[in-house]
Formats: C-alpha cells, sequence, structure tokens
C-alpha cells in the first residue's frame, strides 16, 4: 500500500495530510477532518450528496482520490460559513422551507454556490439543470430552487 | 465501501507516465477523471494492482484548432472545457449540444474527453460521437505511437484496443465538408440520466441537393455504437425524403442494432425508440444541412 503526502488548503486552511491511496476524498474529509457536513450516500456519482468544491468547481468527493488533492483548494459546506455569517444560500434555503430530513442539504448548496458564482442571476431552468446531480428524497426539489433565486435576487 | 488497496503513481510528463504503464503491464490501469473508474474501485468491480493517474500531466489537456479547419483534443481536456469551448461550438457545434447530456455538472467538471472513448461504455455518448464524427485516436507507448480510426478502436462493451502499456493520447476530429448538418437526439428517463436509445445523424449534401455523404450512429441498442451501412447504401446518391427516412429506420431497427432489456428500458421499447428517432434526427440533419451546417 502507498501513503502520500499531501498538501491542501480545505476551507481556507492550510493543512498537510497522510492519506493512503485508496482513500477518497470523502472519506479523508469526514474521517480524517471530522468535516461530516459532506455526506456519503451512493459512492457511485449518482446523489451528489457529497458534492464539494475543488478548485472553484463541483466535484462529487465520492469519486476523486484524496491523493489527486495535493496542492488543491476544497471548500465543503462548512466553508460557506464566514467570519460566523451563513451565506445567503443557507438563510434563503432554510427560509423557503427547502430543508426537512437535510441529508442532500450539504451538497445541494455547493452546487447552488458554485452555479452561483458563474451565473449570478440564473432562469429557474438554469437552477435545475446545475442541481441535476443532487438528489432530495424529501422537498421535492420545488422550495430549493425557489431558495436558489431568491439568493441570486438577494445577491443582486 | 472503498476501494482495495493500490499503488498510485502521478507522472508529470507522458514520457514519465509511458514508463510507467510499461514496467507495471497488467498491474497498471490508467486513472483520467475517475468518474467511472473511481465508481467501480468503489464498489470493488475493478481493483486495479496500481494507479498511473494522469491528472497531473498538463500536456494532455488541450483544445487546439487543426489547420484543415477540424480539432485535436488532448484526451484529459475536462468534458466540462470542450462544453463551454468557443473553438468547439463554432466548428462542431453538434459537440457542445452532447456534452450537455453528459451525466451532470459534478461528472463533468471531473470527466476527460478521451477517458470516456477509452471506456467505450455502448452507453455514452462520447465513443458514440467520435465513431459519427470519423475521429482519429492518437495511442502512445513507450515503443511508438499509432493512430488508430475511433471505428476501430471499440470492439466490445467497455472494451478497445487499447494495450496496458498504452494511453490514449489526443483525438483529432476531421471538418465538416460545407453543407454538413449534425442533429443527437436522446430519450432518457430523467436529465442526466444515460440514454436509453440516442442517434447521432451527420449528413453532408451536394450542391444539387442530394445526399453525399451519411453517418448514422445508434448507441444504447447493443454493445457498442453501431454505425449504419444501410443508411448509407440507402440514401447516398438520393434525394432525402421522409420516405427513404421511414426506409432507414426499418432497415436498422430489424437488421442492425441489437437491443438488450434491462432496468432502464426493454429491447422492445429501444426498437420503438430507435425508429422514431432516426427519422428525427435525419429530417433535422437534413434540414441544417441545406441550410449550409
Ligand atoms: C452519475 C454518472 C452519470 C454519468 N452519465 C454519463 C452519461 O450520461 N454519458 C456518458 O457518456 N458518460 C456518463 N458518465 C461517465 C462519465 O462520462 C465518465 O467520466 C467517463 O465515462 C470516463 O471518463 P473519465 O475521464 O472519468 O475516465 P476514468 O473513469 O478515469 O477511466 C475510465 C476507463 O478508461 C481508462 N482510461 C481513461 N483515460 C485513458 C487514457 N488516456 N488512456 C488509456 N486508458 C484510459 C481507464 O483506465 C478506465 O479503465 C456518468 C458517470 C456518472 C458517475
Ligand atoms: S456519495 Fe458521492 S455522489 Fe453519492
Ligand atoms: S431534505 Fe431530505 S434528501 Fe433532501
Amino acid at each position: 500500500m502507498s501513503v502520500t503526502r499531501i498538501n491542501l488548503t480545505v476551507n481556507g486552511s492550510k493543512e498537510v495530510v497522510d492519506v493512503p491511496s485508496n482513500w477518497t476524498l470523502l472519506q479523508m474529509l469526514r474521517e480524517k477532518m471530522a468535516l461530516t457536513g459532506t455526506k456519503n450516500g451512493c459512492a457511485a456519482g449518482e446523489c451528489g450528496a457529497c458534492t464539494v468544491m475543488l478548485n472553484g468547481e463541483p466535484v462529487n468527493s465520492c469519486m476523486v482520490l484524496a491523493v489527486e488533492c495535493d496542492g488543491a483548494e476544497v471548500v465543503t459546506v462548512e466553508g460557506l460559513v464566514q467570519d460566523g455569517q451563513m451565506d445567503v444560500l443557507q438563510q434563503t434555503i432554510i427560509d423557503a422551507g427547502g430543508v426537512q430530513c437535510g441529508f442532500c442539504t450539504p451538497g445541494m448548496l455547493i452546487s447552488a454556490r458554485a452555479l452561483l458564482d458563474r451565473n449570478p442571476n440564473p432562469s429557474a431552468d438554469e437552477v435545475r439543470a446545475a442541481l441535476v446531480g443532487n438528489l432530495c428524497r424529501c422537498t421535492g426539489y420545488i422550495r430549493i430552487v425557489e431558495a436558489v433565486q431568491t439568493a441570486a435576487q438577494a445577491s443582486q | 465501501m472503498k476501494p482495495i488497496q493500490f499503488d498510485y503513481y502521478a507522472p508529470t510528463s507522458v514520457d514519465e507516465g509511458l514508463d510507467k504503464l510499461t514496467e507495471l503491464g497488467y498491474d497498471g490501469k490508467v486513472l483520467a477523471g475517475g468518474q467511472s473508474l473511481i465508481a467501480a474501485m468503489n464498489f470493488r468491480m475493478a481493483r486495479p494492482a496500481a494507479l498511473v493517474d494522469l491528472n497531473r500531466i498538463p500536456e494532455l489537456a488541450y483544445i487546439k484548432p487543426t489547420d484543415d479547419g477540424g480539432l485535436a483534443i488532448g484526451t484529459m481536456t475536462r468534458v466540462r472545457r470542450v462544453e463551454q469551448d468557443a473553438e468547439v461550438a463554432k466548428r462542431f457545434p453538434l459537440l457542445r449540444e452532447v456534452a450537455q447530456f453528459i451525466g451532470h455538472a459534478q461528472v463533468r467538471t471531473r470527466g476527460t474527453f478521451g477517458g470516456a472513448i477509452a471506456h467505450a461504455d455502448p452507453a455514452g455518448q462520447l465513443p458514440a460521437i467520435s465513431m459519427a464524427m470519423n475521429a482519429n485516436l492518437l495511442v502512445c507507448s513507450k515503443t511508438g505511437e499509432r493512430w488508430v480510426n475511433a471505428t476501430d478502436f471499440i470492439f466490445g462493451p467497455f472494451m478497445t484496443v487499447l494495450e496496458p502499456q498504452e494511453m490514449l493520447a489526443e483525438v483529432v476530429l476531421p471538418p465538416n465538408p460545407p453543407r454538413t448538418g449534425s442533429v443527437y437526439k436522446q430519450v432518457s428517463r430523467q436529465k442526466g440520466g444515460y440514454a436509453q436509445a440516442a442517434v447521432i445523424a451527420i449528413m453532408t449534401l451536394d450542391e444539387a441537393g442530394a445526399c453525399q455523404n451519411v453517418r448514422l450512429v445508434m448507441m444504447s441498442v447493443g454493445e457498442t455504437p453501431i454505425v449504419s451501412e444501410k443508411a448509407v447504401e440507402i440514401l447516398v446518391g438520393q434525394k432525402p425524403s421522409e420516405q427513404a427516412f421511414k426506409a432507414v429506420a426499418e432497415a436498422v431497427v430489424t437488421g442492425e442494432i441489437d437491443p438488450a432489456t434491462d432496468l432502464h428500458a426493454t429491447a422492445d421499447y429501444r426498437r420503438q425508440l430507435v425508429r422514431v428517432l432516426v427519422v428525427r434526427a435525419l429530417t433535422e440533419a437534413c434540414e441544417r444541412a441545406s441550410k449550409g451546417g
């Protein structure tokens, strides 16, 4: 087995981690860094519960090896909070009732943040397209889509 | 579950990567975007002894226009980049159209253009599109390189001519002649889901409006993407017509495809989809071609 020492930035903080080659980014975040906001749903790229930002773009962390992240910048749902302030998306998804069991929420928030970062004023269709890879078994999606649009308007 | 333990190598140049692949032989496996491979490893369907990660080789990620009006795409170019690239949109609007159907945002961020072709999934869009576009693939090994036409590259489900010590390096898409129209049609259960069946049509008209050339490719209805010979037989040299398109659809459904029944659709349903999609794709390709492509 090979263990590799990697340097990366997680939610703005520089980390040095020794990771076995067979660890996914998801496993490293949850089990080594105790960042359990990111969820393990399917481990097959289907559900999006494990979505994090890797160098500014959304990826499923269950499908990226930790060793691949040497030098990378990772943002998880925990990193959306800045100086104790929640991301506007976090507030609007609560206000809209877009959270029920909450399992999908961290991944939803990351996908939505990635969308707003490149398209600050998306249409409902664009929001849906950006969230296609994030499954929610509770809310029926409508309130989540509304929350993203409300957040976009609030940020204008 | 998590992958079994394996050795991990991250070469920073093609030469170094090829050295590693040669040394490892059947024990080594190329890691590209990981969007198929890591899933398979998470479920231990794939158990490679060693991975050679191409993500640290910048010289494998590029989109370059070729002099004849085509494009050369480095194997490690992310699908997302292909989807957003202005040169791709200009030269091959079809490719842009198709990219949007590949998985979802997370998969496209990471998945690579060449990786999807090397994976040779019969339900994958990029293997089918590379056949339809008559792409040439550059395959490299320590002892040299060879060019393989996309149609000869894939010979079975998830099976290609790649040897363990070889890597796919580049995909070259030749330019479309004038008056060429291209169309992609797919039906899937949900957006971002794999196609239950899909059809690609690329048609070139001559100056008189007759069909000069046609590439019709079906996917998700056989062990590999299927390039129709019947379409060429029936259409080339003829004035395109609805009747001819229907004849092609019938010939394809009865003689060329071999769909399976699985969770996603029955074989009969897939046949019916192809029957309808072939006519739609050919009709639209012809319309686009007559408007100049
Ligand atoms: C939820 C989900 C939905 C998806 N939906 C679709 C879809 O609708 N359509 C679709 O087409 N695909 C879909 N995919 C698959 C996706 O497109 C993959 O990214 C792609 O099939 C493989 O590309 P990759 O770069 O991730 O390759 P990897 O997973 O890294 O590799 C795949 C295989 O190819 C080999 N390989 C890769 N690159 C090379 C190379 N340069 N030389 C030699 N061998 C190489 C690897 O060794 C491995 O065997 C989906 C994936 C997921 C997780
Ligand atoms: S756990 Fe990663 S996509 Fe489901
Ligand atoms: S709130 Fe339960 S899965 Fe989305």
